[in-house]
């Protein structure tokens, strides 16, 4: 924020960077070869709603868009739900080895929203991964840092960090990891997850 | 681009609040100017009590602002809490700061019954985010997230360091005022018994007082508008920013509601804080009233019309 801005008490709404989201698919090979985590096939994109029609409207289109395309493939349909912060999340479902197919999806998402101006309401996408132990781990996109980190849940609202920083290093310079740990803020209950 | 339109500047707003501060520096420029002429026509070094009024003004507007954090949390009686405390508030801080890109604050909880919230601190890393558990009882998570987002927005705003430095005009006057009172009073006259030119010492005293007396009335009208028109920048960027105007506004009208009923006991503690906080404690004055132009909130009224703007602004066809 420049000095002009601060003197008027202006903020600039941050726009969502989202091209960072393809290195997904490659970053994943090397996820599943270093520790074992294979993509569940499920990704989620989360978004603060704004109130009135033409935001509606948008979700509206979105979804009807992401369920043409997935139901020619014969994936299931996209899910919306609320959360308790009052953020949305968009759910696309499909196979385990699409996710390319996921990505395409999660992508057709942020960019419509930001299309149509609501870029500075995107909050995070979330790719989720499952190792053969049933362990839980996702991969966050944050969209306005235009960065990832893991998130590994536990029961009872606790984190596993040791497997967050494992796969932070078995991923290594294939994604753009956020270097600041204080932003990796956890997503308890994420849906898809 | 559609999504430069939809979250446009209030130019209003901005064309008042350069206004208001360039009124500020024009005081500022009048004051010193007068300090000056003052010295220039008696011929006399009240140079030193400026300095001295400068030097301390300045060491206690900087150390106000370095200790902004500390001194707010001990004036409410907030306690910092950690997210295994507070999941909830600790969850709708993360969100919100991932949505705006900016570092999370430290967030604490102040035990009132008093609903409010402030932020405080001398820059964004070092801030700190303060609800009470009046506040947190009284609304619900949509509620409470408006409230957080238009503290944040504070904290974005660099609202203290702006303030401080606005106030720091009005510090030195007051200073002066008190130095050139205590001055006539005994170190005017005295010396000027001595020396024979007591008339000339306490004719400069009184007009350093006569101008700080000025310059103190002015600047702090104009401090409370700036601080006036901060809250509405405050509010319109929380709202921009959760994109729920409507969750504010039921907010707003929640805890004024309240204030009204408040029991008088708490006040004296957190007058002092009033700038900072979300809803001032004070009862709110009714619109073009003298307490409305002395007071550092806008109009329920005012702030509900604002954010009917932001409504209609982010509801705009794309």
């Amino acid at each position: 924020m420049g000095f002009l801005d601060t003197l008027l008490g202006r903020t600039k709404p941050v726009q969502p960077k989202l091209d960072d989201l393809f290195a997904l698919p490659s970053a994943a090979v090397t996820l599943d070869a270093g520790a074992g985590f294979k993509p569940t096939g499920s990704g989620s994109v989360c978004f603060r709603p704004v109130e009135g029609r033409s935001f509606s409207d948008v979700q509206k289109d979105v979804t009807e868009l992401l369920d043409v395309s997935s139901g020619k493939e014969g994936g299931l349909p996209v899910e919306v739900t609320k959360d308790s912060y009052g953020f949305n999340w968009l759910v696309s479902s499909r196979m385990s080895d699409e996710l390319d197919a996921l990505v395409t999806d999660l992508h057709a998402v942020n960019s419509s929203l930001v299309d149509n101006g609501f870029g500075p309401q995107l909050l995070c996408t979330l790719v989720a991964f499952k190792d053969d132990q049933e362990r839980r781990l996702a991969l966050v996109y944050l969209f306005k840092r235009g960065t990832f980190y893991p998130f590994a849940p536990l029961s009872g609202e606790r984190r596993d960090n040791a497997l967050e920083l494992q796969v932070k290093g078995v991923i290594g310079d294939d994604l753009k990891f956020e270097p600041d740990l204080a932003r990796w803020f956890p997503v308890w209950g994420a849906p898809g997850l | 681009m559609a999504a430069r339109t939809r979250y446009a500047p209030d130019r209003g707003l901005t064309v008042r609040m350069t206004a208001t501060m360039f009124l500020l520096g024009l005081v500022f420029v009048a004051f010193v100017a007068a300090i000056i002429g003052i010295g220039t026509a008696y011929h006399a070094s009240d140079a030193a009590i400026v300095l001295f009024a400068v030097v301390l003004g300045g060491g206690f507007a900087i150390g106000s602002l370095f200790y902004s954090d500390k001194i707010a949390l001990r004036t409410a009686g907030a306690r910092e809490v950690t997210p295994q405390e507070a999941p909830e508030l600790h969850g709708i801080v993360d969100r919100l700061c991932a949505l705006a890109d900016m570092p999370k604050p430290r967030v604490a909880i102040a035990n009132s019954n008093m609903p409010n919230a402030f932020a405080t601190g001398r820059n964004a890393d070092n801030s700190v985010l303060c609800v009470t558990t009046g506040l947190m009882a009284k609304l619900n998570p949509d509620e409470l997230e408006g409230v957080i987002a238009h503290e944040m927005s504070h904290v974005a705003h660099k609202d203290v360091q702006v303030m401080t430095a606005a106030s720091f005009l009005a510090i030195i006057a007051a200073l002066l005022i008190r130095v050139a009172f205590y001055g006539e009073l005994f170190g005017g006259g005295g010396r000027g018994r001595g020396r024979g030119g007591g008339q000339n010492a306490a004719l400069i005293m009184f007009a350093l007082m006569a101008v700080s007396i000025v310059v103190y009335a002015v600047s702090f009208v104009l401090i409370r508008m700036l601080s006036r028109y901060r809250e509405l920048s405050a509010d319109r960027s929380g709202a921009l920013l959760t994109g729920q105007p409507s969750a504010l506004k039921s907010a707003l009208i929640k805890v004024s509601g309240d204030m009204a009923r408040i029991p008088t006991q708490d006040l004296r503690t957190a007058q002092p804080m009033n700038a900072f906080f979300f809803a001032p404690a004070m009862h709110l004055a009714p619109k073009g009233s003298l307490a409305a132009m002395f007071s550092t909130h806008p109009s329920l009224e005012r702030r509900l019309a604002e954010l009917d703007k932001v409504q209609q602004q982010l509801n705009r066809a794309g």
